[in-house]
């Protein structure tokens, strides 16, 4: 706020305040406007949302618990009894899908967690301090980087054996690298700005040139990353599971549930069609999202 | 430009070893190792001991890995554990070439119908044409190859019956595994493509070329055609050894006998050698795709000198 003379009279004061209050918004109403404009980032916060009601209501919601299995009702077609079949031992199969779901988005928020927890800081300190340990962190990405990342995930998840928490562990592990630069790279632009430059010559300490001036600059491509970080950490757990090395029993998981359908996909057809189905939709629903986010909070990305 | 390409495989090699090494330690550094089980259940340890003494798993971790690469670059790369009777060269030269076979093709497909697309969604922006084709292109983007891989499967051999759902020897045993594999570079082709020509339309020397009456053609094969090419050699060149090494989800789904399978078996057996030989083949891929790519964007794009010098 500018500092205003002490002889104007507060009524005055005031009023211009609010003014000018009504004319600007701030810069979250207009990014929140831009995104409502665009109809496939509604369409997918929409999905977004349904699968966060039906994956994390699951318990409350499905018919039956994942682990409700009826061997006489097994391999059904999907009725008004099951209204996406049973599988091949006799899990209603509309709980399944409900379940895995919510372990997807489980695994998947909970894995760019870890990701955002090792690149965020490591990025944070390259930026920042650059020096050696710019050299130092870089020179560990530059080495992640070379290396097959899905060899890599699938030799850890082998050595550490299948798992909610392993997988987590592992995708995490294989996905701050994109974090980490983005930070770095977002730091080091901003530093040579003119009003970092601006508030330095002002007498602004590092650390409050850091947080109030850099960090909030930085945030809209990093909140974008992290949105798109989110199906990709989905992708990998069902890639994973559906290889055999990602969750195990009695976890249900989408990946794995297709892997399972291949033998009898040629007669039943639902075991395949609904986990690819719902795969599908996250993908989908949460892409929307990270690129509506991305044309609303950093029109010159757009 | 002949020091520079030297200086270039140098550099690679440095990065060969680095991840050779890395690679080495990694796999030894963990807990187990091969031979801990076999189709009988688990070995005794003297047996283990046999097993780890003939491999000369015995032996310092230093002298093990000089081993190894001593008769690496000499093109013998040792004995596959999973598969004692052959050579991991022998069995990669086996699996490869399947893998070769689809990934052709899926780069002809993807990246002649993807620039296709690209470019006449940009020539005709904001038509039904360009929203149809960047929807499209999101959609490619978006679904994993293994869900395609299953639609396509539901469909066309559950549904329609028309194809046999997965083998390999027929020649339409190639459709369904190229379509799927296909669908995601095709779809990054378009979009690069169509960005990079929208943006190379609205230059300066563009509209200079159509002022001064040169015909659409012309204008679209020499000034926008060849601009637009350089994201095209920096972007997606590169993508082109992810596609030769496969997919193993589309191996897997289609049962083609590919390179695929040995990225998963290899670990679970701790099958030294053939990890080690596949982290190289796909390092080594990437790191001459890398030069390549680099020696093409000197010679599309005249503005970039290496080293401040111009290329001869």
């Amino acid at each position: 706020m500018i500092a205003t003379p002490s002889s104007a009279p507060k009524t005055l004061i005031a009023t211009a305040d609010r003014a000018v209050l009504k004319k600007s918004r701030s810069n979250l109403y207009y990014a929140f406007r831009r995104f409502r404009k665009q109809r496939l980032a509604m369409v997918g916060l929409v999905i977004v949302v349904f699968l966060m009601i039906i994956g994390f209501g699951a318990p409350l919601l499905a018919p039956t618990g994942y682990d409700v299995a009826d061997l006489m009702s097994a391999n059904q077609f999907p009725s008004r009894e099951f209204p996406l079949g049973t599988d091949t031992i006799g899990h209603n199969f509309l709980s399944r899908i409900m379940y895995g779901t919510r372990t997807s988005l489980f695994v998947g928020f909970a894995a760019v967690g870890v990701g955002m927890a090792i690149g965020i800081p490591l990025g944070l300190a390259a930026g920042l301090r650059g020096g050696w340990v710019d050299f130092a962190v870089m020179r560990l990405v530059d080495v992640m980087t070379a290396f097959p990342g899905l060899l890599f995930a699938i030799f850890l998840m082998t050595v550490l054996g299948a798992g909610v928490g392993n997988i987590i562990l592992v995708i995490g592990l294989t996905s701050w690298l994109t974090l980490c630069r983005l930070v770095r790279a977002q730091l080091l632009t901003l530093r040579e700005q003119d009003y970092v430059m601006a508030a330095r010559c002002l007498g602004a300490s590092e650390w409050s040139i850091a947080f109030r001036h850099l960090l909030p600059n930085a945030l809209a491509p990093v909140i974008v990353a992290i949105t798109l970080a989110v199906p990709t950490a989905i992708f990998a757990e069902a890639g994973l599971s559906y290889l055999g090395v990602g969750i195990n029993e009695p976890t249900p998981s989408l990946g794995k549930m297709i892997a399972d359908s291949a033998p009898f996909i040629r007669v039943y057809w639902h075991l395949g069609l609904f986990p690819t189905g719902a795969i599908a939709l996250i993908m989908l629903g949460f892409s929307f999202v990270g690129d509506g986010l991305r044309d609303a909070l950093d029109p010159r990305q757009a | 430009m002949g020091r520079y390409i030297a200086g270039r495989i140098a550099g690679l090699l440095f990065v060969l070893i680095m991840v050779s090494v890395i690679a080495f330690l990694l796999m030894h550094a963990v807990p187990g190792g091969p031979f801990a089980v076999d189709e009988k259940g688990v070995l005794p340890e003297a047996q283990r001991a046999a097993q780890m003494r003939k491999y000369g798993l015995d032996k310092p971790l230093w002298e093990q890995y000089v081993r190894y690469m001593w008769h690496a670059v000499r093109g013998d790369f040792g004995v596959p554990f999973q598969s004692p009777t052959e050579t991991v060269l022998g069995l990669i030269s086996r699996a490869w070439p399947v893998t070769i076979k689809i990934g052709v093709p899926t780069i002809v497909i993807a990246y002649g119908l993807g620039t296709l697309f690209g470019y006449i969604a940009a020539k005709h922006q904001n038509s039904w044409l360009d929203y149809t084709v960047s929807f499209g292109a999101t959609l490619g983007i978006v679904l994993p190859n293994f869900v395609v891989a299953i639609w396509l499967m539901l469909f066309f051999s559950v549904y329609l019956g028309w194809l046999e759902p997965g083998g390999w020897g027929k020649p339409q045993h190639y459709i369904m595994p190229v379509i799927a594999y296909s669908l995601a570079p095709m779809a990054l082709v378009a979009r690069y493509t169509r960005s990079s020509v929208l943006e190379v339309m609205r230059t300066d020397h563009v509209r200079t070329a159509r002022a001064k009456g040169l015909d659409e053609g012309a204008v679209m094969r020499w000034h926008v055609g060849r601009n637009a090419l350089i994201p095209f050699v920096t972007i997606l060149i590169p993508e082109i050894p992810n596609i030769l090494t496969g997919s193993i989800f589309i191996e897997s789904v289609f049962r083609v006998p590919g390179l695929g399978k040995f990225f998963v078996t290899s670990t679970q057996t701790r099958d030294y050698p053939m990890i080690l030989a596949l982290v190289l083949l796909v390092a080594v891929l990437w790191g001459v795709t890398f030069i390549l790519t680099d020696i093409m964007y000197t010679i599309l794009d005249p503005r970039v000198r290496i080293a401040g010098r111009p290329v001869q």
